[in-house]
């Protein structure tokens, strides 16, 4: 593929991402750490966010299970969740989070699952998202590489 | 210097270079500035890095407090500034800001995703030197040198202030540190103290803000003193000025005081916060919620015994020692922690300890993390308190070294049974304790073994985080060492701090350790240390020589146990020297090292015979048992000292002190401000 028309869809695709509000500014600030030692710094942080956040995920939702809700045990994990998700910036996320959180103060049950189905949500959607996003980068690196002249 | 970024971060060479100009700032200055990174979450922790990196500063990640407080202990001048969230799974982050406050005296960024006024107020009063919200800017740490320069600057005017005297104040406080340290150490203390002092006068890293920096050395004598005057016009009264007076030392100045006075008091404040808990133990400082849960998360076994042994402290303390020596029943000197600790070793099963090995530790070392959580400033008190209740001890050990070659023997026997690297993790500072729990059993068979141990752990904690170690391990070797007697005597080079004699004193442990360290026996030499110890009374921290000792009795002792002892000595000795200042935490923490290495050498449970070391070691200070307790998790881990159980055997220390005149020298004082002369 033409490695302009590439390194465009990278940037555009990262526009519509930011956009939309998946990613912010701080998302962009990340990326700018990229160098050369590290090409794949920002997927390299979104990987481990994942990783390191599915296990939350899951201890929510175990916590969701119980009768009756420690709020205090959920507020502290969706507060960990929030501070991980606010370092490489998905916003969403973290909106999500927010409203969460704002449901565990007033010790609202309902208001807790409703909100923490829709960060589900937007959790899955981020990374699918970003997963295309950082694939496409990829192939507009590697076709600057190639097409560097040796 | 000591390039201390071990995380992969640049080396330093270039950076030392750098500033070894003294009082010239490099011209690559701000370049270079060694940071210390901790936080829980890794993503934070790889993005801040890569920051930092780019602002061309030298950066050591670490996502467990703990950890960041051992190597921070290490390589006392290793970092410029440290850079710590606010919400920490393992350690508060206000209590690593203490911590680190208190002991290293480094400039400390707090940051959280949280910007609530009153948590940046928090850290305000806790003494953050800037507070930054998630997400982190990389503009936001581009200038973070600036903080590095003013406290730099700071120190220096008030050093200037004070005149030349507190040099000679300081110089001064070192020589008596090596007097504790005395041969055993080999010259560790000294070592240390010497470096210490070139540090100061070189101050390969204070220079970093073109200032040399003198610090005045709070050694245990001193801050002993400091806090009897405290104690004498009452915590609300006390002024710095008239603190002065009543120390009257020469040298010092007001200046002087009131800086240690507001770390003092910082200290308190958070002790009281802590010790809610302990209504019932003297000190106080342990909160038996706060420090065991660590504990016994950690311990699983011990923590059931730490919480009753929080719950009893006087009793249990007098308990121990009245069973143990048989002399003077209440030791005030000790404090709980040191009780529980004792209670642990006697209640749980005094023989039986060592075969269960690990939950022996659990106990002794239980008490022992306490400790750790106690911040420097508390330590030093709880040291000198335990320190004289462990003097007491050892005069009692002594007696009962004579007997002793058996105890080392039960200390080679638990270091082996402990050896199992628990020691080695609880290095760390916390994990002494674990090695309480192999020797508990055959050392006690004095009682006094065991309340010798017991000492030894808190005296540890008391100390800091290195103390403990150190202490515990010996404690516990100390003690099975000699047949209780023995202990006392020679086998514990650790019981030599006052900790260790009272170690062996209190008996109760001594059986348990004992019991199992006869099976070793070589051990007898390593002890020799302790005899020396004994002798020094206000020895802070004669865990040095402990821990010289030991690495004598690795050679005499066939058993692993002896490596893994001595290697648990030293890695407590360096968490000891660490902590510490004064000799006592160099003693230890050298000890600790060697012990460590020798024990991560035969691999077993070093763990445990540090901690059992440790916790002869400690005997002085409850402080020091708790704080070597807690991370008997790994072996390898055992770095972190509890910090919660060393401020509650802190607080219970301080709070001893206050409460009695204490037998000896209570207050440890360890330089918990500049420990640089820690010889690592």
């Amino acid at each position: 593929m033409d490695r302009n028309r590439l390194a465009r869809q990278v940037a555009l695709q990262k526009q519509s991402l930011f956009d939309q509000g998946y990613i912010d500014q701080q998302f962009i600030q990340v990326e700018e750490l990229q160098d050369v030692s590290s090409p794949n710094f920002v997927e390299e942080i979104v990987t481990s966010y994942y990783q390191d956040t599915s296990r939350l995920i899951v201890n929510i939702e175990q916590a969701l299970e119980r009768r009756p809700l420690d709020f205090d045990q959920l507020d502290r994990y969706i507060y960990q969740l929030n501070g991980r998700s606010t370092s490489f910036g998905a916003r969403k996320v973290i909106a999500e989070g927010a409203l969460f959180r704002e449901y565990c103060e007033a010790e609202n049950a309902e208001g807790c699952k409703t909100t923490f189905q829709q960060l589900k949500t937007e959790y899955a959607t981020l990374k699918r998202k970003l997963e295309a996003y950082f694939q496409l980068a990829r192939q507009a690196r590697l076709a600057e590489t190639a097409s560097r002249p040796m | 210097m000591n390039p201390s970024n071990g995380k992969g971060s640049m080396s330093t060479a270039s950076s030392s270079a750098a500033w070894k100009a003294g009082d010239v700032v490099p011209d690559q200055f701000p370049a270079g500035l060694r940071v210390l990174v901790v936080d829980d979450d890794p993503t934070c922790l790889v993005i801040l890095e890569k920051m930092l990196r780019a602002c061309l500063y030298e950066v050591t990640k670490c996502n467990r407090a703990e950890i960041a407080l051992s190597l921070l202990r290490e390589n006392k001048n290793g970092f410029d500034i440290v850079i710590s969230d606010v919400h920490m799974p393992d350690m508060d982050g206000f209590k690593l800001l203490e911590h680190i406050g208190l002991e290293m005296d480094l400039p400390v960024i707090m940051m959280s995703a949280d910007d609530g006024k009153n948590v940046v107020m928090k850290g305000v009063t806790h003494g953050a030197c800037d507070y930054l919200i998630k997400p982190v800017r990389i503009e936001a740490l581009r200038n973070i040198w600036q903080h590095v320069v003013r406290k730099r600057k700071n120190e220096w005017r008030e050093l200037e202030q004070s005149g030349s005297v507190e040099e000679g104040d300081r110089q001064q406080k070192p020589c008596d540190d090596l007097d504790y340290s005395s041969s055993a150490n080999e010259g560790n203390w000294k070592s240390s103290k010497k470096r210490k002092d070139e540090e100061e006068e070189t101050e390969e890293r204070d220079d970093s803000s073109t200032l040399k920096k003198p610090r005045v050395v709070w050694s245990v004598e001193l801050h002993q003193q400091f806090v009897a005057a405290v104690n004498q016009l009452g915590i609300d009264k006390a002024v710095p000025k008239k603190i002065l007076e009543l120390m009257n030392v020469p040298g010092l100045t007001r200046e002087n005081v009131a800086s240690h006075l507001q770390k003092y008091r910082l200290y308190l404040r958070r002790l009281s916060g802590v010790s809610q808990h302990h209504s019932s133990l003297n000190n106080s400082f342990m909160s038996p919620e706060a420090t065991f849960g660590p504990m016994s998360s950690l311990n699983g076994l011990d923590l059931q015994t730490l919480a009753v042994t929080g719950q009893l402290p006087a009793q249990s303390l007098a308990n121990l020692q009245a069973a143990g020596l048989g002399r003077s029943a209440a030791k005030s000197g000790i404090p709980m922690p040191l009780i529980d600790q004792r209670n642990l070793f006697s209640f749980e099963n005094p023989k039986s300890r060592f075969g269960e090995g690990q939950q022996q530790h659990l106990s002794s070392s239980k008490p022992m993390n306490l400790l750790h959580g106690i911040p420097t400033t508390m330590e030093p008190k709880q040291l000198a308190s335990l320190h004289q209740s462990a003097q007491s001890l050892g005069n009692m050990n002594v007696q009962v070294n004579s007997h002793g070659a058996q105890s080392s023997s039960l200390l080679m026997q638990m270091a082996k049974t402990q050896s199992r690297g628990n020691i080695l993790n609880e290095s760390a500072g916390s994990h002494l304790p674990t090695l309480p729990s192999s020797i508990g059993q055959p050392i006690i068979s004095n009682g006094i073994a065991g309340g010798v141990i017991g000492r030894n752990e808190i005296g540890d904690n008391g100390r800091g985080t290195g103390y403990n170690q150190v202490a515990q391990t010996s404690s516990m070797l100390s003690f099975p060492m000699n047949h209780t007697t023995e202990l006392a005597g020679n086998n514990f080079p650790i019981g030599s701090t006052p900790g260790i004699s009272n170690v062996t004193s209190k008996g109760a442990f001594h059986e348990e350790v004992n019991s199992e360290i006869k099976s070793s026996a070589g051990f007898v030499p390593s002890y020799d240390i302790f005899n020396d110890l004994h002798p020094q009374k206000s020895q802070d921290w004669e865990l040095q020589n402990v821990g010289l000792h030991f690495n004598a009795s690795q050679n005499a002792n066939p058993v692993q146990g002896n490596l893994d002892v001595s290697s648990s000595v030293l890695v407590h000795q360096g968490y000891s020297s660490r902590q510490q200042g004064s000799g006592q935490n160099r003693n230890i923490s050298a000890m600790g090292r060697t012990m460590f290495s020798g024990l991560e050498a035969t691999g077993q449970g070093n763990e445990q015979i540090m901690d059992q070391l440790l916790n002869n070691l400690i005997v002085d200070t409850p402080v020091r048992v708790k704080y070597e307790r807690f991370s008997d998790t790994s072996s390898q881990n055992a770095l972190f000292a509890d910090p919660f159980g060393q401020e509650d055997l802190m607080s219970a220390l301080l709070k001893q002190q206050q409460g009695n005149t204490g037998p000896a020298e209570p207050d440890f004082d360890f330089d918990g401000y500049s420990i640089d002369n820690i010889p690592v």
